[in-house]
């Protein structure tokens, strides 16, 4: 087999929980390997279970949609209709395009056959029988895994019209996109890979009533699809028990970017200290320099200023009661020669990019914001701009169609709300203060 | 290019509307809007529950009767107990529903949409089509959004010109995507879609730099912005120097309200614009390109504008009383010399009821011959035959669009029913009806049809009607590929099983099968449509423009109020048809001809010289192919240019207002009455003006100033009373209303600027129809209209764009 890609390099903490990363780097894309590693023994445990059982065990671990939404899991499954005219499917979203976060990617390539008995159990419980497993366009070259796997799974039997000899029907079809951030919303997704414009659908009807080719629709993230069959092989409460408590339970897949002396994707309880984070698991900051500003789950979320960042857990809860967003595992520590305003213009530049266009709000003001900040950190900035600025984020802010619109203005409205005197300092022709360090920093 | 282009990406994309839809038959629900209750059927859409109750919720995207996007957030609105603003245009209301739309909130979120908006649309207002009567700038004057907030430059995109009559302007356009979803859902063209994405969206065409579509314009009206402009009006005028006078088209038999933006020049009156954005009238929205564009005929350059006459074998201008003069005196001469019968008279498909009606009343009395016919483009006769005595059998073209199941046979509605082909779209889209097609060729409506049987060519149809009316032998003639027995009997049963059925069928379907039709479907509670071609065929025919009949297919033999009113000069023996005048001509034996508004000598094929014995006069706009064997032509007025009647192939009755006059030609009504005045006839027996009918010098039509004197100035001189007028056609309505059958309606809705359906004759008195052959459909294309269309500019441009067949090579006529 060509290999199109070189293997992701790992990295290893002590304080890390190997629950769904338990298999990484031990050959599991084999599929006798994976077998051999517990694998698809959560399949055929699911197979003797009523589907009710299922889902109630998921709704015990506290499992919460690890693509960024945080909805619960075992809660989303049950809203599907026990009988149904149109047929029902299993949606894997593997539009894992969220600045920072690169977790589904190593799921994919380190063990597939994770998502697909994921998939298949998730399938068992609502009903149905057909999956999908959609990759962004940009892990085009990890589909030559998926597929390989899903054959695999074919050919022993795992898949297709009699699967594990149970006489239940369970087939998986894989699909990758174009390459479009807005694909990772779930009704864009959708659209996508029913070969139309990824553009966001209207809801209601929601996915699980009426979604996929109208026909009520599970959409689960690949890491949360992952983490299902340990969750049914060792029970929910078992799971939960990682976490803080139930409404946050087990581990997810963090991963450390930007300025971290040891970045890399690590296996976390919930509710673990960001401070610890930071400096023992990430390594610190390098070149002896300060934390700045802290992003704690993808470029859609609030940043966090060093202070904030030091007290929080990384839980949804935590942020949740401060307005705020725990995100999708993209953790990204920026240090204190960083300039704000640049790391303000280069989430926009990403947003104005993959803005769908559909709706006004989102369509304009990433553009004029995008514009506007490019001026600003030249040095062009008037006073007015700043609060411009603020206008234009907060007028996005809950109006778009979709939450796109939100994710460019929260990063937005707390850089401008917490580092005001870095644009300030901007102003009056200055250059920026930050400008050579600021040539190092990688985001996204 | 970059990108792709997306064509029906909005297919099935929404909850369909018909999920919308059916709040109709749901229970009604109060909700509170801005501390007004409002009760409206759960479901309703919040934006028009606020609109039912006058509460104006702004929007660009929404568009009623259109999929629901969401897309433009300027209808956002807070609802209680909802965390964030929401969309009225995608909220179906639910009891106790308490929404604010007017809070300093709501009109922040709605100036800043404006505010961006604005950010790259080009401020060129001043020069812009919409200017005036632009949704952006109406929302930037109420929300006030004036304070410029950007340094950058502008995005800048070329205008593009996509086909004759659409261009493009790419900065001006805010992407609502009404014209996307006009194109594909309401036209099922599908011929606009978007490229690229953010904000680098644009709205592109089918063909990479062009449309190749029905150019019917619909996009260029919906468009909220100057984005999409029409080739014919685009920086010609601004929207408040126009008059604006709604009128009926004069092309096809739909008779959609047409909306004309009218402007004085050099000869009178120019028509710039057509178009029905106010909704009104029977067609809704609904223009085709022919509404819209093919108005041009009226300001074209070969339009005669003097009355002419022939002086050793030319035609040379003359004065207006010279000319009717002239054919007083030959009228006179022939008819006292040879008799009536040796006049002949041809009236038009496109001349008002009152015009249609004067001239045979003209014929018979004045002329006394019943030598008078038309060009025949379906069987009307055999259709009133057919229904006569019926209680509620013919059905309104208002009502294809919401009727549960049609059955159509024959014709091709997206080509010569445009208004017709919408309807039934628009029906299946929003009320899902059933669709039943019957047709020899492979029509574009069979993508609505729900039941498809395609029948051999010439006599399928026939076969067809036998077949449903239960005559099982005619199938021997249908069975093809196409069409299986068992396809055939399936298609029978499921149409008897509808109850509701409106039954449409075209010139296909003549004489006795319309009776058989009839017949079977009307014992199950069907009614019934006959597809005639012109804007005034069903007016030509229910006015008597035959040999054998009088207004509302009354039998000559037979005693009618007619025979009383018209006087004993009315011969009571039929008359020639056209073929008949002509074959007449041809022997010597016809000694005048007397045309008005039609061109039979082209769509006949009659050769000049038969008609070299025969003094041939001719009203028209054109020196057509009968004009030029013409002794005297007489320039007449275009229906925009008149006020009147119009009766739809439906029966359904409209008002013609008039647009504007062209300096030097009059309309056929007056002329037809100047000649029956100069032969010596008491003008008051043939026009019953006077009998207290108002008279108000026309204005009430439109009438420009300079008119009504004109009209005062030969009144006076013939101590007529200045107040009344022998030239208004209202006057003669009321003697339509009092003697033509079916004709009985309300004036009321009529006279308010409504369609009145007129109804089916409480008997028919015709003893044998015409014969089917007298039939000559004039197949017609979405971009053509017999002759009046050889003058339409538009109609050229876009036959010559689409390098189809040359314009000359069309069937003329009429």
């Amino acid at each position: 087999m060509k290999t199109l890609y070189s293997p992701t390099p790992l990295v290893t903490h002590p304080d890390e929980v190997r629950i769904i990363s338990r298999r990484f780097g031990q050959g599991a894309q084999d599929i006798d390997r994976y077998i051999a590693l517990d694998g698809y023994k959560a399949a055929r445990k699911a197979l003797e279970m009523q589907p009710d059982d299922i889902i109630n065990e998921v709704k015990a671990s506290g499992l919460r949609g690890r693509g960024g939404a945080g909805f619960a899991t075992g809660m989303k499954w049950s809203f599907i209709p026990k009988q149904s005219e149109a047929p029902k499917y299993i949606l894997i979203n593997g539009d894992e395009s969220e600045p920072a976060t690169c977790k589904d990617r190593l799921l994919a390539e380190y063990d597939p056959h994770a998502i697909i008995e994921g998939t298949l159990i998730a399938g068992l419980a609502v009903g149905a029988k057909l999956g999908f497993i959609y990759l962004r366009g940009e892990y085009r070259y990890l589909l030559e895994i998926m597929e390989k796997a899903v054959a695999d799974a074919y050919a022993k039997g795992f898949l297709g019209k009699n699967i594990f000899g149970s006489g239940c029907e369970f087939n998986i079809l894989t699909h990758t996109g174009a390459g479009a951030y807005e694909v990772g919303e779930e009704s864009a997704l959708m659209e996508s890979l029913e070969g139309k414009r990824g553009l966001p659908r209207l809801k209601p009807p929601f996915p699980a009533i009426k979604g996929l080719y109208g026909g009520p629709t599970v959409i689960n993230n690949v890491e949360t699809i992952a983490t299902v069959p340990p969750i049914i092989l060792n029970g929910g409460k078992w799971y939960a028990s990682f976490g803080p408590n139930e409404k946050n339970g087990g581990t997810r897949l963090t991963c450390l970017t930007g300025h971290f002396n040891k970045p890399g994707v690590y296996e976390l309880p919930l509710g673990y200290p960001a401070k610890k984070m930071i400096y023992d698991v990430g390594g610190g900051i390098p070149n002896g320099r300060k934390l700045k500003a802290f992003v704690p789950g993808g470029s859609s979320t609030f940043l966090l200023t060093q202070e904030e960042a030091e007290s929080a857990t990384m839980d949804y809860d935590w942020f949740a009661k401060r307005g705020e967003f725990l995100g999708s595992g993209g953790v990204v520590a920026i240090d204190d020669q960083t300039c704000m305003v640049r790391v303000a213009l280069r989430i926009m530049k990403f947003y104005r990019h993959e803005s769908c266009g559909w709706c006004i709000p989102c369509r304009e003001g990433t553009d004029w914001l995008e514009k506007t900040l490019a001026r600003f950190h030249d040095g062009g900035g008037v006073h007015k701009d700043i609060d411009q600025i603020l206008y234009l984020a907060n007028n996005m802010a809950g109006r778009t169609f979709c939450a796109l619109g939100d994710a460019a203005a929260f990063p937005t409205i707390s850089i401008v709300k917490k580092w005001r005197h870095e644009f300030e300092d901007h102003l009056d022709g200055r250059q920026c203060p930050f400008e050579a360090a600021s040539r190092e920093m990688a985001i996204a | 290019m970059a990108g792709s282009v997306h064509l029906r990406q909005h297919r099935e994309r929404w909850p369909s509307l018909k999920e919308i839809i059916k709040i109709s038959q749901m229970a009604d629900v109060t909700i509170t809007v801005d501390g007004k209750k409002v009760t409206a059927p759960a479901g309703t859409l919040l934006i028009e529950a606020c609109k039912s109750a006058g509460i104006e919720v702004p929007a660009f995207c929404y568009y009623p009767g259109l999929s629901v996007q969401g897309a433009c957030r300027m209808c956002l609105v807070r609802i209680e107990k909802m965390p964030k603003l929401q969309t009225a245009c995608t909220v179906p209301i639910t009891d106790g529903m308490a929404v604010t739309t007017d809070t300093p909130e709501v009109h922040q979120a709605r100036k800043a949409t404006v505010e961006i908006l604005l950010g790259n649309h080009p401020l060129d207002c001043p020069v812009c089509d919409a200017g005036g009567e632009c949704e952006l700038q109406d929302m930037t004057f109420a929300y006030g959004a004036a304070e410029s907030q950007y340094m950058e430059a502008k995005q800048h995109k070329e205008e593009q010109q996509w086909s004759p009559v659409v261009f493009f302007d790419r900065p001006r356009c805010i992407l609502c995507y009404r014209c996307v979803r006009v194109c594909g859902e309401g036209m099922d063209v599908w011929a606009l879609g978007v490229q690229n994405r953010g904000v680098t969206s644009l709205i592109a065409p089918n063909q990479q730099d062009h449309l190749e579509c029905e150019e019917c314009g619909m996009c260029i009206d919906i468009c909220p912005v100057g984005a999409l402009t029409s080739g014919a009006y685009r920086y010609k005028t601004r929207p408040w120097e126009m008059n604006h006078v709604g009128t009926i088209c004069t092309h096809c038999g739909d008779g959609c309200k047409t909306t004309l933006g009218v402007r004085r020049s050099k000869g009178g009156m120019e028509i710039v614009r057509g178009d029905n954005r106010d909704k009104s009238g029977i067609n809704g929205d609904f223009l085709c390109i022919k509404g819209r564009y093919a108005f041009d005929f009226a300001n074209s350059d070969d339009r005669i504008t003097h009355p002419l006459v022939r002086r050793d074998g030319k035609l040379v201008p003359t004065s207006w009383e010279q000319a009717i003069d002239h054919i007083a005196d030959r009228f006179k001469q022939v008819r006292d010399s040879q008799g009536g019968s040796a006049i002949g008279v041809i009236g038009s498909n496109r001349t008002t009821n009152e015009e249609n009606y004067l001239l045979q009343k003209f014929a018979r009395s004045v002329l006394s011959t019943n030598n008078i016919d038309h060009h025949r483009t379906t069987d009307y006769p055999a259709f009133a035959k057919a229904v006569a005595g019926k209680q509620k059998i013919t059905a309104t073209l208002r009502e294809t669009m919401t009727a549960p199941a049609i059955l159509l046979i024959g014709n091709d509605p997206t080509e010569q029913h445009p208004l017709l082909a919408w309807n039934l779209r628009t029906n299946l889209r929003i009320h899902n009806c059933r669709i039943y097609i019957v047709n020899s060729g492979d029509i574009k409506l069979r993508r609505q049809a729900r039941a498809y049987a395609q029948v051999p060519v010439d006599g399928g149809e026939s076969s067809m009607v036998q077949y449903l009316a239960g005559n099982d032998s005619a199938s021997s003639q249908l069975l093809s590929e196409n069409l299986t027995r068992e396809a055939l009997r399936d298609f029978r049963d499921k149409l008897k099983s509808e109850k509701e059925l409106i039954v449409i069928f075209g010139s296909e379907v003549r004489g006795d099968d319309i009776v058989t039709l009839v017949n079977w479907s009307s014992a199950q509670g069907a009614k019934f449509i006959c597809l005639g071609d012109y804007s005034n065929s069903r007016g030509a025919a229910d006015m008597g423009l035959y040999p054998d009949l009088l207004p509302g297919f009354t039998s000559l033999s037979s005693n009618s109020p007619f025979t009383e009113e018209y006087g004993s000069s009315m011969p009571r023996q039929a008359g020639l048809d056209i073929e008949g005048m002509f074959s007449a001509a041809k022997s010597g034996k016809l000694g005048a001809l007397y045309v008005v508004g039609a061109n039979p000598v082209a769509r006949y094929n009659i050769d000049p010289f038969a008609l070299k014995n025969t003094f041939v006069v001719v009203q028209d706009m054109f020196m057509t192919e009968t004009a030029t064997t013409a002794e005297v032509i007489l320039p007449a007025a275009n229906a925009y240019e008149k006020a009147g009647s119009y009766t739809n192939t439906y029966g359904d009755l409209q008002l013609l207002r008039k647009a504007g006059d062209l300096a030097g030609v009059r309309t056929d009504f007056e002329l037809i009455v100047r000649i029956a005045d100069r032969m010596g006839v008491d003008v008051h027996k043939l026009i019953p003006f006077g009998k207290g009918l108002r008279a108000d010098m026309g204005q009430s039509r439109g009438a420009q100033s300079g008119e009504a004197d004109q009209h005062a100035v030969w009144l006076t001189a013939r101590n007529l009373e200045p107040k009344l007028s022998p030239f208004d056609p209202e006057a003669l309505l009321d003697e339509i209303q009092r003697l033509v059958p079916g004709y009985d309606f309300s004036r009321l809705n009529l006279f308010a600027g409504g369609d009145v359906h007129t109804h089916a004759p409480e008997f028919s008195s015709i003893s044998q129809t015409p014969s089917p052959e007298s039939i000559v459909p004039a197949n017609d294309t979405l971009f053509t209209s017999g002759t009046l269309g050889r003058y339409s500019h538009t109609l050229n441009s876009v036959i010559e764009n689409r390098r189809a067949t040359p314009v000359e090579a069309e069937i003329p006529a009429d």
